[in-house]
């Protein structure tokens, strides 16, 4: 009898470490330390895999995805990669000419950088440094512009440029895509030179350099970080671009940049989807490099204006 | 001269600098953004189609407002407008609240975050056509790996036309509804696109709240959820009224996602895409402006208000 009235006494401290372990507190650190990890697994799957499936899908052979849809790999002697000269050689010799879409591209984004930044740089500096009249009212103007994007400049740039005749000219391309495009450059490169200290000019005044000597010679220099990841971002947006190069070059095949190349293609029963699949991650791994290479400088530019919301 | 009043002079010559540095971005944004939009006004009030363009030219002053009758009377206008509306309010509150459970579940650091980190913005900044060609791969009925394990793993009994259907019967707890299937999916691609976007901006604005605050809670016995509901949450807010408008002007006229997706088809066609069939397909101006002109009318409601409460102060004079 005398154990059985020990035990619960004996008990007591367990059930006390139970109850702790289980107060409202305990119960929610466990589940979110828990859900946590399998939140990431889940983000992770579905941001990585379509990527995954994208690569997967450019090279198997096509009676080999029809059979079996659900493929999560291949082995690596199954890999095929015919369906990326598929997609690259011309359209004499039975691809889809990728290769010209590539080089379309490339002269529609690099243009669309080097013009950008010609007439960005500037812009930038004399929003963050100079006083002049309407500065303020310019700044609004940029940001509404940056905010106000796309389908509506359709119409009229289409009607437009089909009038003078620039419509289905990669020179037309350029000119819209740096038109819109150039405010939110300003406004990025704005935010940085207003991080430049400003007593750096102030001395390189004192030494008698002119306002152009300070920007050229101080001011550029330092911003050179956000200047590189300004063009990385244009360049990134122009080669992605899709409603203007539709507008526009849908005419010419010559003239298509990749993504359209992709887009006009993908409804054709005619190409099989793998050497699709082959076209999407030619389009995509220029971007996903220039990503990687420079993840740190992008995400600070995209949320220069976070804390100031 | 220059010696005596050297202020006055560097004040003037900085002013003649800050015109002559500006004025190149002024003169491309005026003509190639501000002055086509207020044309797409004149435009909308004008019976113009691409066809008699040559002979009407591009000026002139045969205004009526005839484009906005046809448009309101024609039916498929409103319609698309309420599409619009709920693809934007939708995929807007889906985006955020993924990007919001992304940022609470990456914000304590570990072995990898910065790859996960990194590959958690590769929506956002893939091409858009190679992205959404690779969701109609998946998503297809005939060879999609979605539906190809769904109908093995979970049970469907034939796979769905995500983007084809207009709607389809779900039975929940024995009640039968209808869901619009492609709408629902061109809006979670939205939400997948653009979670990211939200993700960076809470991210951000995490990591700067001060870590005391959240201490102070903890000693005075908070849990988690009451720590994030009480102390987070009201930090966090300002940001996620910032994204909320943001994201919401940005997808109320999105274009490329729902054009390649579905093509406007299947119950999903918004104004954007409505704006581009007008004047492509049907080659007509006139009501592509109108229409557009209404699109630009709710949007400029929205950027208002956004330019006026969130818009950075000047912080110097």
């Amino acid at each position: 009898m005398a154990t059985q009235t020990r035990q619960p006494s004996a008990l007591e401290p367990h059930k006390a470490t139970r109850d702790r372990r289980w107060t409202r507190d305990a119960v929610e650190n466990r589940v979110f330390g828990v859900l946590r990890w399998v939140v990431i697994a889940g983000l992770l799957v579905i941001t990585v895999f379509p990527f995954y499936y994208m690569a997967l899908l450019s090279v198997r052979a096509l009676d080999e995805v029809l059979q079996d849809a659900g493929a999560l790999w291949v082995s690596p002697s199954e890999i095929n990669l015919g369906t990326y000269t598929s997609v690259l050689s011309s359209p004499d010799s039975g691809g889809q000419g990728f290769l010209i879409f590539m080089r379309n591209s490339a002269v529609v984004a690099l243009g669309t950088v080097a013009l950008t930044l010609l007439v960005a740089l500037p812009g930038a500096y004399a929003v963050s440094r100079l006083e002049f009249f309407g500065r303020r009212q310019i700044s609004v103007l940029f940001l509404a512009v940056y905010l106000f994007p796309g389908i509506l400049l359709a119409v009229p740039l289409f009607v437009f440029f089909t009038r003078i005749g620039l419509r289905g000219t990669l020179v037309g391309l350029l000119i819209v895509y740096v038109s819109q495009i150039v405010a939110v450059s300003i406004y990025m490169l704005r935010n940085y030179f207003d991080t430049i200290p400003e007593s750096l000019e102030e001395s390189a005044a004192l030494d008698g350099c002119g306002r152009l000597g300070i920007m050229w010679r101080i001011s550029l220099p330092l911003a050179m970080p956000a200047i590189v990841a300004n063009a990385l971002f244009v360049f990134m947006i122009a080669w992605n671009e899709f409603l203007f190069a539709l507008l526009f070059l849908v005419a010419d095949r010559e003239n298509w940049t990749v993504s359209l190349g992709l887009s006009q293609l993908a409804g054709s029963i005619e190409i099989p989807t793998t050497v699709l699949m082959a076209g999407s991650v030619i389009l995509t791994v220029p971007i996903i490099v220039i990503f990687f290479l420079s993840e740190r400088l992008l995400t600070e530019g995209l949320t220069a204006g976070a804390e100031k919301g | 001269m220059s010696r005596r009043k050297p202020q006055v002079s560097l004040a003037r010559s900085d002013a003649r600098a800050g015109i002559a540095l500006i004025s190149p971005t002024l003169v491309i944004v005026i003509f190639m953004v501000v002055l086509p939009i207020l044309w797409t006004v004149m435009l909308a009030f004008r019976p113009l189609s691409l066809l008699n363009l040559i002979a009407t030219g591009l000026f002139g002053t045969d205004f009526t407002l005839d484009n906005f009758r046809t448009v309101l009377n024609e039916g498929g206008f409103v319609e698309s407008l309420v599409t619009t509306l709920a693809y934007s309010v939708l995929g807007t509150a889906s985006a955020i609240v993924m990007g919001l459970v992304a940022a609470l579940a990456l914000r304590r650091s570990f072995r990898g975050r910065t790859f996960v980190r990194a590959a958690m913005l590769l929506p956002y900044v893939a091409p858009v056509v190679a992205v959404t060609f690779v969701w109609r791969t998946m998503l297809d009925p005939q060879f999609g790996i979605v539906n190809h394990w769904g109908t093995r793993l979970l049970g469907w009994d034939e796979p769905i036309a995500f983007l084809s259907q207009r709607s389809s019967e779900v039975s929940l707890f024995g009640l039968e509804f209808g869901v619009p299937t492609a709408l629902f999916s061109v809006i979670a691609f939205e939400a997948w696109r653009s979670f990211p976007f939200a993700f960076l901006f809470l991210m951000a604005r995490l990591q700067a709240v001060p870590a005391t605050i959240e201490e102070a809670a903890q000693v005075d016995g908070a849990t988690p959820s009451q720590r994030f509901r009480y102390v987070l949450l009201p930090q966090l807010l300002p940001t996620i009224a910032v994204l909320s408008i943001l994201r919401f002007i940005w997808t109320f006229n999105s274009f490329d996602d729902i054009y390649l997706l579905t093509g406007g088809g299947a119950g999903t066609e918004v104004v954007s895409v409505r704006v581009f069939n007008f004047l492509t397909a049907r080659g007509d101006i006139g009501l592509a402006s109108a229409q557009a002109l209404v699109l630009a009318a709710i949007l400029a409601v929205f950027v208002g208000i956004f330019l006026w409460r969130f818009a950075p102060k000047e912080e110097k004079t």
